[in-house]
């Protein structure tokens, strides 16, 4: 499923991106001119100021939004065949649980859709399970869990199927910050287990500079890219980088970045 | 335990009212009864014939209670005068009717939340279709099946489910739209068919409002065979056992009839209201 790409091609690459809403106050232009490329394997943060797109272009990737110009291959396909070929998991800001499965009846929903035989569902909840660090709670019900945990759930639902493509929109904007560099570090180390290729949207500056290989920094009216900066540091990243040198000298010309897009209107 | 003390206070309340107006209502008649014969009633004889009367204006609850007994506890329920036989020749139509009402609404909310143009040209027509007064064309529609030879249970039964279906497809249509943009989104992101997103999400997520529905329908399937049991000289079942009170002026048999129907509609509901409490307890509710 959706391996069928050219290693040295992009994973993602979209060229002149434009999108505009039609809306009954008129267009709406969301994004304009969008151009990037996404290597196989990379963690690529996707941060600005609010209504800048980063949803948007997260949903245009996906397949679950159309581009008015411009053009976007995903391993290769339009994103509506890559969605076909089921290429990515997708993680919205809220967890979106069913409330009348249980944490494994919530992760073995896109096994069911997918088709995986029954005995290899059990075996797939397990192991990601495990790799949220939730083994144990497949008999609960939603409600019984903390609302980080519903979403490392959710986060385990869209790994349990074989997608190399992560996309994450704010999983974790709703959490405390406790919490939250917990789930960065332990994401961290599911990305390095898993090899995926991960698109994460989030308005925190520390927690783009911590986690991504790729930072982009969007603008708003019209949604653009203003820059993109290449993380120097390791992919071996404990908690304690954040106070290095390099990590702030990054986070700094990310929030250069920023500034720059709101000076512009 | 708290909660019985209200429903109580409610009851005997409505019990004292109601002895009250069954002497207002009855003592007319009590005293004409005892001018003609000659003589005068003292308070006590008058009220305690007010609430005796073989056919008083308005029966007195002891009365009803009294007709309710002799005729189901003591009585054959294959008798003609049975309650259980009349009761079970109302519920049987109503649950046919309830049934295929039920599954025509589902069905055509089904078909409503999936097709625009069903949703546009059949939604106008279910609700004209519920400001017709049913009690204007159920003697026609019985007429009609009569005269092609459909009898007894089902003319009744499509009256009853005729009655039904419009709540399932209003309550249904609100419950299959139910779940956000979000999560049909996330049915995309897995490249789900409409059957699947139907069956692992609409159809979950409707069951609160269906069972609402349901409750509604019953009630409704339950008038809707009473109805079409009285305007066509039916001699079976309890809009049958109401008219032929109302003949011979038999008021108690047309209140201890009225109260069998209630009985009834209440056991229903209270059926539907368990199976709700089971399934949204499997369903990780509680
Ligand atoms: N379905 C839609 N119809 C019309 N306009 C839309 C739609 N979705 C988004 N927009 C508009 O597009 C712009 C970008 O929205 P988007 O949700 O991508 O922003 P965002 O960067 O994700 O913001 P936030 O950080 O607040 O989530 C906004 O101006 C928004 O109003
Ligand atoms: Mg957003």
């Amino acid at each position: 499923m959706g391996t069928g790409c050219v290693t040295t091609k992009p994973v993602i690459e979209a060229r002149g991106l434009d999108l505009t809403f039609q809306t009954s106050d008129g267009p709406i232009q969301a994004l304009k001119g969008v151009d990037l490329a996404i290597e196989k394997g990379e963690f690529v943060s996707f941060i600005g100021p609010s209504g800048c797109g980063k949803t948007t272009f997260l949903r245009v990737i996906a397949g679950l939004e159309q581009a008015t110009g411009g053009s976007v291959t995903v391993n290769g396909m339009t994103p509506d065949e890559a969605r076909r070929e089921r290429a990515y998991g997708y993680v919205f800001q809220a967890a979106g649980l069913y409330p009348w499965r249980t944490i494994a009846g919530n992760i073995k929903l896109p096994l069911e859709i997918m088709g995986y035989p029954r005995s290899e569902r059990d075996a797939r909840v397990e192991k990601v399970l495990e790799l949220v660090d939730l083994d144990g709670f497949g008999k609960k019900y939603p409600w019984q869990l903390s609302g980080g945990m519903q979403q490392r759930a959710s986060i385990a639902r869209a790994l349990a199927f074989d997608a190399d493509i992560m996309l994450m929109d704010e999983p974790f904007g709703a959490l405390d910050e406790i919490v939250r560099d917990h789930l960065n570090e332990q994401l961290l180390e599911l990305w390095a287990r898993t090899e995926k290729t991960i698109g994460f949207v989030t308005h925190s500056i520390p927690e783009a500079v911590y986690l991504s290989t790729k930072i982009v920094v969007m603008s708003p009216r019209p949604g653009r890219i203003s820059d993109v900066i290449d993380s120097p540091l390791p992919r071996d990243r404990p908690l304690g980088i954040r106070d290095t040198p390099e990590f702030l000298a990054v986070a700094h010309r990310v929030r250069e970045g920023l500034r720059a897009g709101h000076a512009y209107d | 335990m708290r909660s019985v003390i209200p429903i109580l206070t409610m009851v005997a309340a409505i019990v004292v009212i109601w002895y009250g107006a069954a002497i207002g209502m009855n003592a007319q008649w009590a005293r004409d009864q005892a001018a003609r014969a000659g003589t005068t009633l003292s308070t006590s004889e008058l009220i305690a014939d007010t609430w005796s009367q073989e056919r008083p204006k308005l029966p007195a609850p002891h009365q009803i209670v009294a007709e309710l007994w002799k005729t189901t506890a003591m009585m054959k329920p294959t008798s003609k005068r049975s309650l259980v036989f009349h009761g079970w020749i109302t519920l049987s139509a109503t649950m046919l009717g309830f049934v295929f009402g039920t599954g025509a609404g589902i069905l055509l909310a089904i078909g409503i939340v999936h097709s625009r143009s069903m949703d546009m040209g059949v939604m106008p027509w279910a609700i004209a279709s519920q400001t017709i007064p049913i009690i204007a064309i159920a003697p026609m529609i019985i007429v009609v099946l009569n005269s092609i030879g459909i009898t007894g249970l089902v003319p009744k039964a499509i009256i009853s489910a005729y009655l039904s279906f419009f709540p399932v497809v209003v309550g249904m249509v609100k419950g299959l739209r139910s779940p956000d943009a979000m999560q049909l989104d996330l049915l995309r992101t897995y490249n789900a068919s409409k059957p699947q997103a139907l069956w692992k999400l609409r159809f979950p997520a409707s069951l609160p409002y269906l069972f609402a529905s349901l409750k509604v329908g019953v009630a409704a399937s339950l008038v809707g065979t009473i109805v079409g049991e009285l305007p066509t000289g039916a001699i079976r079942g309890l809009g049958a056992r109401m008219l032929t009170g109302s003949y011979y002026g038999q008021t108690i048999q047309i209140w201890s009839a009225l109260f069998a129907a209630a009985i009834l509609a209440a056991g229903l509901v209270g059926i539907i209201g368990l199976v709700q409490r089971l399934t949204l307890r499997r369903m990780g509710a509680v």
